[in-house]
C-alpha cells in the first residue's frame, strides 16, 4: 500500500455579493410588495385629510349623533350642518350582525357536510358552487334579493313578529315590515355563506387525521368524533372566518341600498323598515352632494375603513394562529 | 378436483335491505306529513313544505335509531339531517339566482343589444330602442386598464412574499389580507379624494379602473403567492446550482413553471371586479354612448347600466336590466369556468 500525501486544496473564494440585476430586481419587487403598505397608508390619509374639516366641526358628536342635514344659501354658501353618523353605525352592525347569526349556523353544518358527509363527487360539485357564488357581483344580490326574496322575507319577519314579538328585537310599534334591516341581514346572509363556509371547510380539513380514527376506532359516531376532535380544533378558526364574512358584511354598498330603506334616526327593531349602512349613505347622499357635504362623506368613509379594517384584521389573525396549532 | 370457493366480501358497514327500506318509509312518511299538516292547517307556503318536513325526518330518524340504538346514534342522526339543511339551504339562493337571471334576462335578450348604445334611447323605451354595447365596451375597457395596472403590483407582491421574504414579508402578507376587505365604496372615495377632485377633476373610466385595481390587488396578491408556494424549490436550487443569478431563476425557471396557475390568479381578480358596481357609481359619470377613450369623458359599464335601468323602475327598464346581469353573470361565469378549467389542468399534471 502506498500512502498518498493528502493534498488540501486552497479554498476557492466564495462571494455572495448579488449581481447588478439581482440587485435591480430585489429592488423592484420589494418597491412592488411595499406598495400594498403605501396604498393602505394612503387611503387613510387621503380620506382623513378630505374629512378633517367636518370630524373638527363635528367632534365626537360625528359618531354619537344621528341627525344628517345641511342648509345652504342660494351662493351655496353652508349655513348650518349637522352630521351624525350615530344610527348608520347602528344599522351597520345591526344588520351585519343579523347576516352573521343567519349565516354562521348554515355554513358551519355546511362545512361538516364537505368535510365528513358528503361524497366525493357531491363534495366537488358543491364546492365549485360556493365558489362561483363568491365570485357574484353585489349588484345581483342586491336585485334578485329586492325582487325575489323580498316578498318572502317579509312573510317570515312577520311570522317572527307574531310568534315571537314577546322577544324585544322582534317587538314594533308600526308594523311595517318593508325593506327593513331583516331583510338586509338576510341578503347579507347569502352572501357571506360562501365566505364561511369555505374557510370553515379550510380549518375542519386540517383536524388531526389520527385523533379522527382514534375516536372512531373507540366507537364514536360521527356526531360523537365532530363533537370531540373537530369542533375543538376548529373553534377558534370558524369565529375567525365569521368575523372575516362581518368584514365583508359591513363593507357591502350596492346590495344593501337596494334592499334597506335608510332613515336617520337609531332604531333597534330589526322587523321595522327603517335602517342605516355607512356604506349606503354614501350612495344615497353623494348624488347631489355640495363640496361641504362630500367633505362629510369622506370623514363617514374614513369610519368605515377603520372599523372594517379593524374587524378584518383581527379575523386573519384568529384564522392564522389556528391554522398553524393545527399543523 | 378441487373447486376454487370465491367467497364473496361481507360488508358490514353498507346498510341492509331493510334498513334502507326505513329510510325510504321515514322520507315517505315526512313528506306525506309535511303535506298533511299543510292541508289541515292555516300554515301556508313554500317555506312550510320545506320546515315540516325536515322537522318531521329529523324527528322520525332521531326516535327510529333511539330506539334501536339509544341516544347516541339519535343525536348523530339528528345531526344528520341538520347538516343536510345546511348544505340544502346554501345551495338554494344559487339556485334560486341563476333560475330568475335566465327566466327574467332571456326575454331582453336580442342581436341588437349588442350592436346598439343607449345614446338616443332611454332605459323606459321599449326593449327595440338602444342596447348594451356601451355597457360592455366601457366594462371591458375597464377591465384591461385595471388588469395593466394590478397585475404587475400583484405579481410582484407575490414574488416578495415567496422570492426574496424579505424584513416585511410578515407585515406585508397581513396588509395585503386586511386590504381584500377594503370596501369597495371607499375604493371609491379615495381615489375621487386623491385623483379626481385635485387632479383630473372630470369622470372618466381612468378613474373607475383605478378603483377597481386596488381591489384586484389583494386578490391576484394571495392567490398568486398560493401559486408560487407550490413551485418545489428543487427547481429554485437547481436553477442557482447552474450559476443563475436570482433575476434569472425567477424569470427563466419560476415564473414560467408557475404560469397556468398565474393565469388563474389573474382571471380570479378580473371576476371580481367586473361586476364591482359601488366605485362605478361615484366615478365612471356612467355615458350612454361608446366611448373609446379610457382617458376623458364619462364611460358606460354593465353594472351601472344594470344600476340606471334598475333605478328607472319600469318595466322595460327592469327587463333591460335583467338582461344586463344575464350578459354580467354569463362574463363572470365564462372566467369562472376558465379559472378552474386552467387551475384543474395544472393540478393534473
Amino acid at each position: 500500500m502506498t500512502t498518498q500525501e493528502l493534498v488540501i486544496p486552497a479554498p476557492r473564494q466564495i462571494t455572495t455579493k448579488p449581481r447588478r440585476s439581482d440587485k435591480v430586481f430585489r429592488g423592484v419587487v420589494t418597491t412592488g410588495g411595499l406598495s400594498s403598505l403605501l396604498l393602505l397608508g394612503l387611503i387613510a390619509l387621503f380620506l382623513g385629510y378630505r374629512g378633517f374639516e367636518v370630524l373638527r366641526h363635528e367632534g365626537i358628536g360625528f359618531i354619537t349623533h344621528s341627525e344628517w342635514a345641511i342648509s345652504t344659501d342660494d351662493a351655496g354658501n353652508v349655513l348650518e350642518s349637522h352630521f351624525g353618523l350615530a344610527a348608520m353605525l347602528v344599522g351597520t352592525i345591526l344588520c351585519s350582525l343579523i347576516a352573521v347569526v343567519i349565516a354562521l349556523p348554515i355554513s358551519v353544518f355546511c362545512a361538516l357536510f364537505l368535510n365528513f358527509y358528503a361524497p366525493a363527487w357531491i363534495k366537488k360539485i358543491m364546492v365549485t358552487i360556493i365558489d362561483m357564488m363568491a365570485a357574484f357581483p353585489s349588484i345581483l344580490f342586491g336585485i334578485w334579493g329586492f325582487l325575489v326574496l323580498m316578498p318572502s322575507v317579509e312573510y317570515w319577519a312577520k311570522l317572527l313578529h307574531k310568534y315571537l314579538g314577546f322577544v324585544p328585537v322582534f317587538n314594533m310599534q308600526v308594523p311595517v315590515f318593508t325593506r327593513s334591516p331583516f331583510v338586509a341581514g338576510v341578503v347579507l346572509s347569502i352572501m357571506i355563506i360562501p365566505i364561511i363556509t369555505s374557510v370553515s371547510r379550510e380549518i375542519f380539513s386540517q383536524a388531526p387525521l389520527d385523533r379522527i380514527q382514534a375516536a372512531y376506532a373507540l366507537g364514536a359516531t360521527r356526531w360523537a368524533m365532530i363533537k370531540a376532535v373537530v369542533i375543538p380544533h376548529g373553534r377558534s378558526g370558524v369565529i375567525g372566518g365569521a368575523m372575516l364574512g362581518l368584514g365583508r358584511a359591513m363593507g357591502e354598498t350596492v346590495a344593501v341600498f337596494t334592499v334597506l330603506n335608510i332613515v336617520f334616526k337609531i332604531n333597534w327593531e330589526i322587523l321595522l323598515g327603517a335602517g342605516g349602512n355607512v356604506a349606503s349613505l354614501i350612495i344615497l347622499k353623494f348624488g347631489d352632494a355640495s363640496p361641504y357635504e362630500i367633505k362629510a362623506l369622506m370623514a363617514a368613509g374614513l369610519v368605515l375603513f377603520g372599523l372594517t379594517l379593524i374587524v378584518n384584521a383581527l379575523a386573519n389573525l384568529i384564522v392564522k394562529t389556528t391554522g398553524k396549532s393545527g399543523r | 378436483m378441487s373447486t376454487v370457493v370465491t367467497v364473496e366480501p361481507t360488508k358490514p358497514w353498507k346498510a341492509s335491505r331493510s334498513e334502507r327500506a326505513t329510510d325510504v318509509a321515514i322520507f315517505l312518511i315526512s313528506l306525506f306529513t309535511s303535506f298533511a299538516v299543510v292541508a289541515m292547517t292555516p300554515m301556508k307556503g313554500k317555506l312550510a313544505y320545506f320546515a315540516l318536513f325536515f322537522i318531521a325526518y329529523a324527528i322520525l330518524t332521531s326516535l327510529f335509531k333511539a330506539r334501536q340504538r339509544g341516544s347516541a346514534a339519535a343525536k348523530d342522526a339528528l345531526v344528520n339531517s341538520m347538516v343536510a339543511i345546511g348544505a340544502i339551504v346554501t345551495v338554494i339562493p344559487v339556485t334560486s339566482i341563476l333560475a330568475t337571471v335566465l327566466a327574467k334576462g332571456l326575454p331582453g335578450i336580442s342581436f341588437g343589444l349588442f350592436t346598439h348604445d343607449m345614446a338616443l334611447a332611454t332605459p323606459t323605451d321599449p326593449l327595440s330602442n338602444g342596447g348594451l354595447l356601451h355597457a360592455i365596451t366601457g366594462t371591458l375597457i375597464l377591465v384591461t386598464v385595471a388588469l395593466v395596472l394590478s397585475v404587475p403590483i400583484g405579481i410582484l407582491t407575490a414574488l416578495y412574499l415567496t422570492e426574496i421574504k424579505g424584513r416585511f414579508t410578515g407585515p406585508i402578507r397581513f396588509l395585503v389580507q386586511a386590504m381584500s376587505g377594503v370596501p369597495s365604496i371607499v375604493a371609491g372615495l379615495f381615489i375621487l379624494s386623491a385623483v379626481l377632485y385635485p387632479i383630473t377633476k372630470g369622470y372618466s373610466g381612468l378613474m373607475g379602473s383605478l378603483a377597481l385595481t386596488i381591489l384586484m390587488i389583494p386578490t391576484i396578491a394571495r392567490t398568486s403567492e398560493e401559486v408560487l408556494n407550490l413551485i418545489p424549490n428543487d427547481l429554485r436550487e437547481a436553477g442557482t446550482a447552474l450559476g443563475g443569478t436570482q433575476w434569472r431563476t425567477v424569470a427563466m425557471i419560476v415564473l414560467p413553471a408557475a404560469k397556468s396557475g398565474l393565469v388563474t390568479a389573474i382571471i380570479l381578480g378580473v371576476a371580481r371586479i367586473a361586476g364591482e358596481t359601488a366605485p362605478i357609481l361615484l366615478l365612471t359619470g356612467g355615458g350612454d354612448k361608446v366611448n373609446p377613450n379610457a382617458f376623458s369623458g364619462p364611460m358606460g359599464s354593465l353594472p351601472y347600466y344594470i344600476w340606471k335601468s334598475f333605478n328607472a323602475g319600469s318595466p322595460e327598464a327592469i327587463t333591460r336590466a335583467w338582461a344586463g346581469l344575464l350578459v354580467l353573470v354569463g362574463l363572470v361565469l365564462i372566467l369562472f369556468t376558465l379559472a378552474r378549467f386552467l387551475s384543474s389542468r395544472k393540478a393534473a399534471k
